[in-house]
């Protein structure tokens, strides 16, 4: 007997208490929240990420090549990593050497090491948590991009905003690789103690683009 | 190279070592108190809709475990579907051969690893040492466990019995020995030891091809892998690696991916007490021209079909691993993780340690005890494990074992006298009329309990007899 045969054997007879008949789907009881009323969404987005020490800054829609250009430049950032489907627009304002990841070309892991900082945009944020989601859309990129550069600049539209935990989570595509991000890497592995900045990029900045009206 | 928990002591002698530890005492009160703290916080500021997901949390649990059977088939075909291979392990031993072969396979020697508490359980680092494969653990409290050669005391901040003075010394003496040295000026700033510790790891994370780790959840309709971290660490290893292998106990499977609304809420909050983890990672199979090529993963039995056959003890596999129970625990913070002889500390770990090995040692039989049964860990558990009546559960399984005869006849001896007058008054007159022989410590094995309590005084007369007296007086 095969060790699947043999655990599903042992679960099985583990179960004998079970009815025959009791339904092996379960209907989503739900009745908890789809978020819990604490603010003006971008508001609270804008708190939540500071609580965790990113960098936040509230953009204007048509100025967000300006004020990128602005940050890469306060950083110091000079050679910067972006994903192939960045809008280009975005990065018109900047004289930084762009580094572009393309799946038939992607960035050496050394170059990503050696680089600056990375531009993105998101797929989703959660206001109530803090939290941007990126999906590895084409103007997000694949994993490493984010990741090893210790410099994160994320460009997160107000309609990409939802309030809770579960509007998020409804939104997002399980079959994509997700990182959901909620500041800057940190640790609390001595005394407890939150300390920002250990593998994971140790600065995230956010331009938080302002719906037109 | 690292620690066993194999031959400590059962827990009311290493308990008695650890009590008297003035810094491991003070460490543990300052982390636990902090800790508990934004728990609350973080918990408070949910309201009522608290109570509504940890419900949910619950039933979705239970309901998972209940058809156990068909949610690990369905998830093996999903991973299977997304170009993930599926393993089956019974126990330990057989987990560490496949990823021992699987990792030989691979051709390399050197593998990262994400904190897993499944792989601690069965010592997997062991394991592969034994052939020829090196283990480097990423996450910082691995980190500074396995530099010093200790054990993880806490499921969710394994270092937690250290202060930053001795996690100092540890990475300016090991750090070396294992790759880049710690800077020679370190201080014990918190900030400081974190630097050192990501130069350790930076070059050793872009160069090494095999990552190893667990995860929190495992969804079955998608085939979606769940870790939840802080550091980046786990970003690491789940990301640069060429193959990916994860070795995942099949208690941990949620039915859909909407499910992780609500546990994507109550995980956090109760673990670090963050409104949300730093960060989060989640993968289905393998995505072309992003992470890891090669995915597999290892399902892992090792002793918890044995805790599902028990319809109390079952409760115990809903367990998320967040560590609420251990931080609100009165005897976890008195005790420290080490006294607890297992990978699972605290009140979790009292009720799943004797259940995965069947209670099958001292060790085992000790730990349903190690509670006053006050109730705070069910209070604060995410899940709403009843950890109180699974610990009362045991203690009866402990009680009806053979090795305990002798405390089954005093109670015999006991309700024989107890459910008769006849005999009670009987004792009783012979306990009066032999009072100033009564010890203050009784011998043999009743001294275990007398050593902590003074035996009541004897009276001259029982209430009994003093009553008849008055009885007959007053006619």
């Amino acid at each position: 007997m095969s060790s699947r045969e043999r655990i599903l054997a042992r679960v099985r007879r583990a179960l004998a208490d079970v009815p025959a008949d009791e339904p092996p789907v379960r209907d989503s009881g739900g009745g908890f929240a789809d978020s819990h009323g604490v603010g003006p969404t971008l508001e609270v987005l804008e708190d939540r990420l500071t609580d965790y020490r990113a960098l936040v800054r509230r953009v204007a829609a048509d100025r967000i090549a300006e004020e990128v250009a602005a940050s890469l430049e306060r950083r110091g950032a000079s050679r910067v990593v972006v994903p192939a489907g960045l809008p280009r627009e975005w990065l018109s304002a900047s004289s930084a050497a762009w580094l572009t990841d393309t799946a038939e070309e992607p960035v050496p892991l050394g170059d990503l090491d050696g680089a600056d900082g990375v531009v993105t945009a998101c797929a989703v944020a959660v206001a109530e948590t803090g939290t941007i989601v990126l999906d590895g859309g084409p103007d997000q990129g694949r994993r490493a991009i984010t990741l090893v550069p210790d410099y994160h600049l994320c460009v997160v539209r107000a309609d990409q905003v939802v309030d809770g935990v579960p509007q998020a989570v409804r939104l997002l595509d399980p079959a994509r690789p997700l990182t959901w991000i909620s500041g800057p890497s940190a640790t609390s592995d001595i005394e407890l103690d939150r300390v920002e900045g250990v593998h994971g990029p140790r600065t995230l900045e956010v331009l938080l683009v302002e719906p037109t009206s | 190279m690292s620690g066993t928990f194999l031959g400590m002591p059962p827990f009311p002698e290493a308990a008695r070592d650890a009590v008297n530890d003035s810094r491991l005492r003070h460490n543990l009160r300052k982390a636990t108190h902090t800790i508990r703290d934004r728990r609350a916080a973080v918990v408070d500021e949910m309201g009522a809709d608290w109570q509504r997901l940890r419900a949910e949390g619950a039933a979705v649990k239970e309901h998972t475990l209940r058809h156990l059977d068909r949610y690990l088939e369905q998830l093996e075909e999903s991973v299977e579907r997304a170009g993930g291979r599926v393993h089956w392990a019974s126990d330990a031993a057989e987990a560490n051969a496949i990823v021992t072969d699987l990792v030989k396979a691979t051709g390399e020697t050197d593998v990262v690893k994400v904190k897993s508490m499944a792989t601690q359980e069965i010592e997997l680092n062991d394991a592969l040492a034994r052939a020829g494969i090196t283990a480097y653990e990423t996450d910082l409290a691995e980190l500074i466990v396995q530099l010093g050669e200790d054990l993880p005391s806490h499921i969710l901040v394994p270092a937690i019995h250290l202060g930053r003075a001795q996690i100092r010394e540890i990475f300016l003496e090991q750090m070396a020995e294992w790759g880049v040295p710690a800077p020679p000026g370190l201080t014990d700033d918190p900030r400081a030891l974190a630097e050192a510790a990501r130069v350790h790891l930076r070059e050793r994370f872009l160069r090494t091809r095999t990552a190893i780790s667990g995860a929190n959840f495992a969804v079955a309709d998608t085939g979606t892998l769940v870790v939840l971290e802080s550091e980046g660490n786990g970003r690491m290893c789940l990301t640069l690696p060429q193959t990916l292998i994860s070795v995942v106990g099949i208690e941990k499977i949620v039915p859909t991916w909407s499910d992780l609304e609500v546990f994507m809420q109550l995980l956090p909050r109760s673990s670090t007490g963050e409104r949300m983890n730093p960060y989060t990672s989640t993968w289905t199979g393998v995505t072309p021209g992003d992470g890891p090529q090669e995915f597999h993963l290892v399902l892992l039995d090792n002793g918890r079909t044995d805790v599902l056959a028990d319809t109390v003890g079952r409760q115990a596999l809903r367990c998320i691993r967040c560590s609420a129970c251990l931080n609100t625990c009165p005897v976890y913070e008195r005790t420290g993780g080490h006294s607890y002889g297992s990978v699972y500390p605290g009140p979790i770990g009292a009720i799943l340690t004797p259940q995965l090995h069947g209670m099958s040692s001292e060790v085992d039989e000790a730990l349903p005890y190690a509670s006053s049964l006050c109730g705070a860990c069910y209070e604060v558990c995410p899940v709403a494990i009843d950890i109180p009546e699974v610990l009362v559960h045991l203690r009866e399984e402990v009680a009806a074992s053979p090795g305990h005869a002798g405390e089954r006849a005093l109670m015999a001896g006991a309700e024989a006298v107890l459910s008769s007058p006849r005999a009670l008054d009987a004792v009783q007159r012979a306990a009066g009329l032999g009072r100033g022989a009564v010890p203050r410590h009784l011998p043999g094995m009743a001294g275990a309990w007398t050593d902590t309590r003074d035996i009541p005084e004897v009276p001259a007369e029982s209430f009994r007899q003093w009553w008849n007296k008055r009885g007959k007086g007053n006619q």
